[in-house]
């Protein structure tokens, strides 16, 4: 019987037969927290008595979601962090390096992978063909001294997208259609698997805008085949030789499969307060936007900006709307400034806070006040994630982020750049 | 047996509403923490939970983020269990591994307020209130290993390893 990715990136790991629904307990390539998961990770890790890691080259602790520090408490949870780093030799990326899901796509994922991180958005790294899924600080305590952990392998519902996505329509107006089709809950304890015409031919950014969502419908992993995008990928960062090529097989046997038509798709926002809130961002015309918020682990990276710098280029915001942009790592933020994105974003009248987390979980840099509201690129809109419960924030791509920018509105991109 | 009061909340009770990430500074003091658990889903929580009181939510409970302060508070407010129609993955098997129990049933017929008795080795939940019992899934059995332990740092230190496949 044929497997699905989630099967057989499993099956070689453990070297033997899995199937869905079997209970495993598999080594991990890379076990991590960040600066809100980890010191409760590292005190576990502590009070149980452990004292070394499985394989300090492969753990990680990432100062990302309150960086730079806000305050002394969470200083305080950087230097446990940063003290834990030393005496135990694992890999720490401090403040500034960036999100850790883009970091450890930029430098550590790698086709056919298991990795664990206490973060849910560590989805994201099944952009490269790597089962890769969100836990808890317990969890990853004992992966870190273990070196395993346990799964039920799960059952896969695969996504088929055909045809080509219309002008200003992204890898994130597909991923928010799938979550509003499926729902919130559509693929909890599944893996979400995607493959057709649209995602051969997508780009990395890309599939990772759509795989760090597949936990926004519950799904343990989303995860791609790799291939020549993925190869190139590895290349541009500097490790080819961790190409390998893992996809699921002609026969594998899926719980469900779901076809969409990525040419029928248009520029798509998810309302308040739950994500699978979804409807067309022209339904949403004369929707008054105080902020809007262009980053993150599932829209800060390149790509994203050089949509955004096109809509914005030689342009001014709304002068009531707000523009906050955090690109999702350090290298994001060096070749965005190269490929001057950065200048026509402060140009236009926006400001750039550093590579980080902080405004999207409402930590700090850019919470909004009572009764406003804010269109994201990020993940979430739950009530109270921009760190104001009496907030409204509105998710969608970076297009209709940069067209909802210049009018203050909620826009459609396609519409903003005829009337200019 | 576990025996109390039922406080009913809706659907996609989030990760957020349990303990938001405005709140990220008090992570690493709990008690203070605790004082604000599920605060922006009823601010009068965290001050009427009894110990033994019970969480009841709708559909997908505890959708979000992996942090595990919020099965953690939720179990340090006194709450004996949770209860809900079904529940997000993360949250689950944190609340498990913290040694919450997460009972999966119709909680449509439990009103806020209800008298609950919940006897996990027959799976039942008796609402003493409305004179129904109602039966929950039974909970996987890896997890259920993990849970009699009291939560994944005590089943290691016993075990010593993951004795579940």
């Amino acid at each position: 019987m044929g497997k699905t990715l989630a099967e057989k990136i499993l099956s070689q790991k453990l070297g033997r037969d899995v199937n869905a629904g079997d209970i495993v307990v598999s080594p991990v390539d890379l076990a991590f927290a960040q600066d809100t998961t980890g010191p409760l990770t590292v005190r576990e890790f502590q009070s149980s008595g452990f004292k070394t890691l499985a394989d300090k080259r492969r753990t990680m602790l990432f100062l990302d979601h309150a960086a730079p520090s806000p305050n002394a408490q969470l200083s305080a949870d950087h230097m446990l962090l940063r003290s834990f780093a030393r005496d135990t030799g694992c890999i720490i990326s401090d403040v500034g390096a960036g999100v850790c899901h883009q970091v450890v796509a930029e430098s550590m994922a790698r086709p056919g992978d298991v990795i664990v991180g206490a973060d849910s958005h560590t989805v994201t790294a099944g952009a490269l063909g790597t089962f890769a899924t969100g836990m808890g600080s317990s969890d990853i305590a004992v992966a870190f001294a273990l070196g395993k952990t346990w799964f039920r392998v799960p059952e896969t519902i695969r996504i088929e997208v055909k045809n080509k996505f219309s002008q200003f329509v992204t890898a994130k107006d597909l991923i928010l259609h799938i979550i509003g089709l499926i729902g919130a809950d559509g693929a909890t304890y599944k893996a979400l698997e995607f493959g057709g015409k649209a995602i051969e031919t997508m780009s990395m950014a890309g599939r990772l805008t759509i795989a760090n969502m597949a936990v926004e419908a519950g799904a343990k992993v989303g995860l791609f085949a790799s291939d020549m995008t993925t190869e190139k990928m590895l290349r541009e960062m500097g490790r080819p030789e961790q190409y390998r090529s893992i996809s699921p097989d002609k026969d594998a046997v899926y719980e469900k499969v779901i076809e969409i038509d990525a040419s029928a798709l248009e520029p798509t926002v998810s309302r308040p307060h739950t994500v699978d809130n979804i409807v067309l961002s022209n339904s949403l015309s004369g929707v008054r936007i105080h902020q809007v918020f262009l980053g993150t682990c599932t829209n800060g990276r390149l790509e994203d900006f050089a949509l955004a710098a096109s809509i914005l280029r030689n342009k001014k915001i709304h002068p009531d709307t707000r523009l906050i942009v955090a690109p999702s790592s350090k290298r994001v933020l060096l070749q965005a400034m190269d490929a001057g994105y950065m200048r026509i974003f402060v140009e236009a009248g926006g400001t750039i806070i550093p590579p980080g987390c902080g405004a999207c979980l409402g930590l700090h840099q850019g919470i909004l006040g009572d009764g406003e509201a804010c269109l994201s690129t990020a993940n979430r809109n739950f009530k109270g994630r921009m760190g104001n419960p009496n907030s409204f924030v509105y998710l969608a791509s970076p297009a209709t982020a940069a067209a909802t920018a210049l009018k203050g509105v909620v826009a459609d991109p396609r519409e903003v750049l005829q009337n200019v | 047996m576990f025996k109390g009061n039922a406080f009913k909340f809706g659907d996609s009770i989030s990760t957020d509403l349990i303990v938001p990430g405005r709140l990220a500074h008090l992570r690493s003091n709990l008690p203070e923490l605790a004082k604000h658990v599920l605060e922006d889903a009823d601010p009068t929580f965290a001050s009427r939970v009894k110990a033994g009181d019970f969480v009841v939510g709708g559909d997908n409970f505890g959708l979000g983020s992996s942090r595990e302060h919020a099965p953690l508070v939720i179990k340090m407010a006194g709450v004996s269990a949770v209860l809900a129609k079904s529940v997000a993955r993360i949250f689950f098997r944190n609340a498990i591994n913290r040694g919450l129990p997460v009972l999966i049933c119709d909680t449509d017929k439990i009103n806020d307020g209800d008298e609950l008795e919940v006897d996990m080795s027959a799976g039942t939940v008796n609402d003493i209130t409305n004179g129904i019992v109602l039966t929950f899934k039974p909970i996987p059995e890896a997890m259920l290993a993990i849970l009699e332990e009291g939560g994944l740092i005590p089943y290691i230190q016993k075990h010593g390893d993951f004795k579940l496949d």
